[in-house]
């Protein structure tokens, strides 16, 4: 203990100093580099403060460790002084690959010298560092075709083993809390209600202008409504619905499932016997597809409904623009938006929780995950709409 | 002259659910001081306390001869920058590198040299035995890593007060001795006054100058002192109880 005071002196002098240093400036640190013979001394000067100036050096550093030191004009000093004398230690050759010997610390003080021992205590480890990659272009090349193979192949993974957990589900086997599901229903269904009415509002309003403007040249602004109404009910409705849903749903699923994972929760419920799988990808996957069709059909009327509003304003009277949009849609039209849906509403479902299951396991990696599930999300909703768009050409619907 | 951590009728509540009555005691300067108690009593709380996280419901909290607890948070800043917190699981920051980490509290400043922040560094994480390790995540290194890296992070700033909470925990008996030497060494060496939260009873005794334990069952303070005599010769039976790992606990003196 009395090493401990005796060594924590000039640390009592550091408050000291620093009060008194509020009048006079600081000398500068200094450090200067002295051949005494064969030996070397290091002369150590100033107040060495981290929000002061850089340390000055005179003299080249040796490349061995110091035998002495002169401490005279030294002042106050923080972590910068050990910090400064331990780069050196381990710049100096012969130090470094003798690791046990500690280096010589007469005359410094004895509070330093402790700091100085415990920092050395634990030699650097050499071959810690993280390997740097030196890949040619080619690696990379290489490198990026695998693994937008392994995306595909582990997408493809996770839709087999949702298929599997389906077919568990459906004979009965497949198991989860009920009370989750009804959960993940209103979250994805009543919760999403007013987000998706707005949007489709203002999208039917949209349209109905553009249209206006081109169909009154042609004095058919009549047919805005036909307009409206097929573009909402086979376009618009769903893609929109799906990419609130992809923003909303499918990010809350990543994000949900992501810190499940980092918090070792999946774990958990495989060791209690219970599949992740049944018990988190399901309900939501289930859920999901219930509620996008009916989110759809919604988003269609409240579109058709914004087109009403423009159309009452340039002139067509509400029940005509009724009646025109009764007549340009049929069960057919009507029947491709929410078929779509279905299928939007499994991707988006998909995305999410395979995003989440992959995460790693820190915070950071479930934003990365979040992040990762919408923009996959939304690439495959309009790959998927592309691809449903050239299937109903070559049928003729 | 005054304690260095003076703590007055502290009581600690969320809401209306109290968690301590009437806290009394005082850390002096290069105290280790232990707060222990059993699971759930609100050691954590009281440091959460200690460091500004949370308002007391009653009494105060006094630095030196400063009353922290009637100073406004927003200008509180200067006592927060003597206080160093590692906090139960590390609390890294999961998106930058240990080196990050510990650099981002330097560079906050502005003033610092590109090179000093690195020697800084890189000499906070050889204190704690972390050498080399400066461009690894978090996520990479194990859990004694990861709280020493806490306490490296926590001392960045050089602080004049360490709190640590819960630093054994988790650990194998090895590296917690390890961990209990450092924080002596730290002690003795960077002159700083150490607050520990722990209910390992090896630490407590190996390296706690003094302890306060404080009672679940009564909600109050159970006893303060160095935590030996506290086992031996406490008068009240919970903290002897407590320190002798339920056996039958020494007798009070008459």
């Amino acid at each position: 203990m009395a090493a401990a005071d005796e060594g924590s002196d000039s640390l009592d002098d550091l408050s000291v100093t620093s009060s008194r240093m509020t009048t006079q400036p600081h000398p500068p640190p200094t450090a200067a580099w002295q051949q005494d013979g064969e030996a070397v001394s290091l002369e150590l000067a100033g107040d060495w403060r981290r929000e002061g100036p850089a340390v000055k050096v005179s003299g080249k550093p040796p490349d061995r460790l110091p035998a002495r030191y002169g401490l005279a004009a030294l002042g106050f000093y923080d972590s910068t002084l050990p910090a400064f004398l331990l780069v050196h230690f381990r710049s100096v050759s012969t130090f470094t690959k003798d690791k046990k010997e500690l280096p010589p610390m007469e005359g410094l003080p004895d509070n330093l010298r402790g700091l100085l021992e415990l920092a050395l205590a634990v030699p650097e480890e050499s071959d810690t560092a993280l390997e740097t990659d030196k890949e040619s272009a080619i690696d990379k090349l290489g490198r990026v075709t695998l693994d937008l193979f392994g995306k595909v192949q582990a997408f493809l993974e996770f839709a087999g083993l949702t298929v599997l957990s389906l077919a568990r589900f459906c004979t009965g086997r497949g198991r989860f809390r009920s009370a989750d599901f009804w959960m993940i229903l209103q979250q994805c269904g009543a919760e999403a209600l007013p987000i998706v009415a707005l949007i489709s509002f203002l999208i039917g309003l949209i349209l109905a202008f553009v249209g206006n403007v081109q169909l009154t040249h042609f004095g058919a602004n009549l047919y805005v409504a036909d307009l409206v109404g097929i573009a909402m009910v086979r376009e618009m409705g769903v893609v929109m619905t799906a990419i609130i849903m992809s923003g909303r749903t499918g990010a809350a699923f990543a994000a949900h499932i992501g810190s499940m994972k980092a918090n070792e929760e999946i774990d958990a419920l495989r060791t209690f016997g219970f599949n992740p799988f049944d018990f988190l990808v399901l309900p939501r996957l289930l859920a999901l597809v219930l509620m996008m069709p009916l989110l759809t059909i919604y988003a269609d009327a409240i579109g058709i409904l914004g087109g009403m509003l423009v159309g009452s304003f340039v002139g067509i009277p509400a029940e005509l623009y009724w009646n025109e949009t009764l007549a340009s849609l049929d069960m057919t039209n009507s029947s491709l938006g929410v078929i779509k849906s279905v299928f939007f509403g499994a991707t988006i479902a998909m995305s999410g929780c395979m995003m989440g299951m992959q995460a790693g396991k820190s915070s950071a990696a479930v934003g990365e995950a979040t992040t990762q599930a919408v923009v996959a999300s939304i690439t495959a909703i309009v790959v998927l709409d592309s691809a449903f768009a050239a299937i109903f050409t070559l049928l003729e619907i | 002259m005054a304690a260095k951590i003076t703590v007055r009728d502290l009581t600690m509540a969320y809401g209306d659910l109290v968690v301590m009555h009437d806290l009394n005691f005082e850390i002096e300067d290069k105290d280790i001081f232990v707060i222990m108690g059993s699971s759930g009593c609100g050691k954590s709380t009281l440091l959460r306390h200690l460091i500004g996280l949370q308002e007391p419901a009653k009494g105060s909290i006094l630095y030196g001869e400063e009353n922290f607890t009637a100073t406004a948070p927003d200008e509180r800043s200067a006592f927060m920058r003597r206080f160093g917190v590692m906090y139960q699981s590390g609390a890294l920051w999961s998106s930058l590198t240990l080196g990050e980490n510990i650099s981002m509290p330097l560079e906050e400043s502005g003033k610092m040299a590109a090179a000093t922040v690195r020697d800084l560094v890189a000499y906070k994480l050889a204190l704690v035995g972390l050498s080399g390790f400066e461009d690894f995540y978090p996520a990479q290194i194990s859990g004694g890593m990861k709280k020493r890296a806490g306490i490296a992070r926590a001392m960045a700033l050089d602080p004049d007060i360490l709190f640590l909470d819960e630093p054994g925990s988790g650990l194998d008996p090895l590296s917690s001795r390890r961990l209990d030497d450092l924080i002596l060494g730290l002690r003795d060496s960077q002159g700083s006054t150490i607050v520990i939260v722990t209910h390992e009873l090896a630490s407590i005794f190996s390296i706690g100058t003094k302890a306060l334990f404080l009672d679940s069952a009564t909600k109050k303070q159970g006893a303060i002192g160095p935590p030996c005599e506290l086992r031996d010769h406490s008068d009240n039976p919970a903290v002897r109880l407590f320190l002798n790992r339920g056996d039958t606990p020494a007798t009070p003196p008459p």
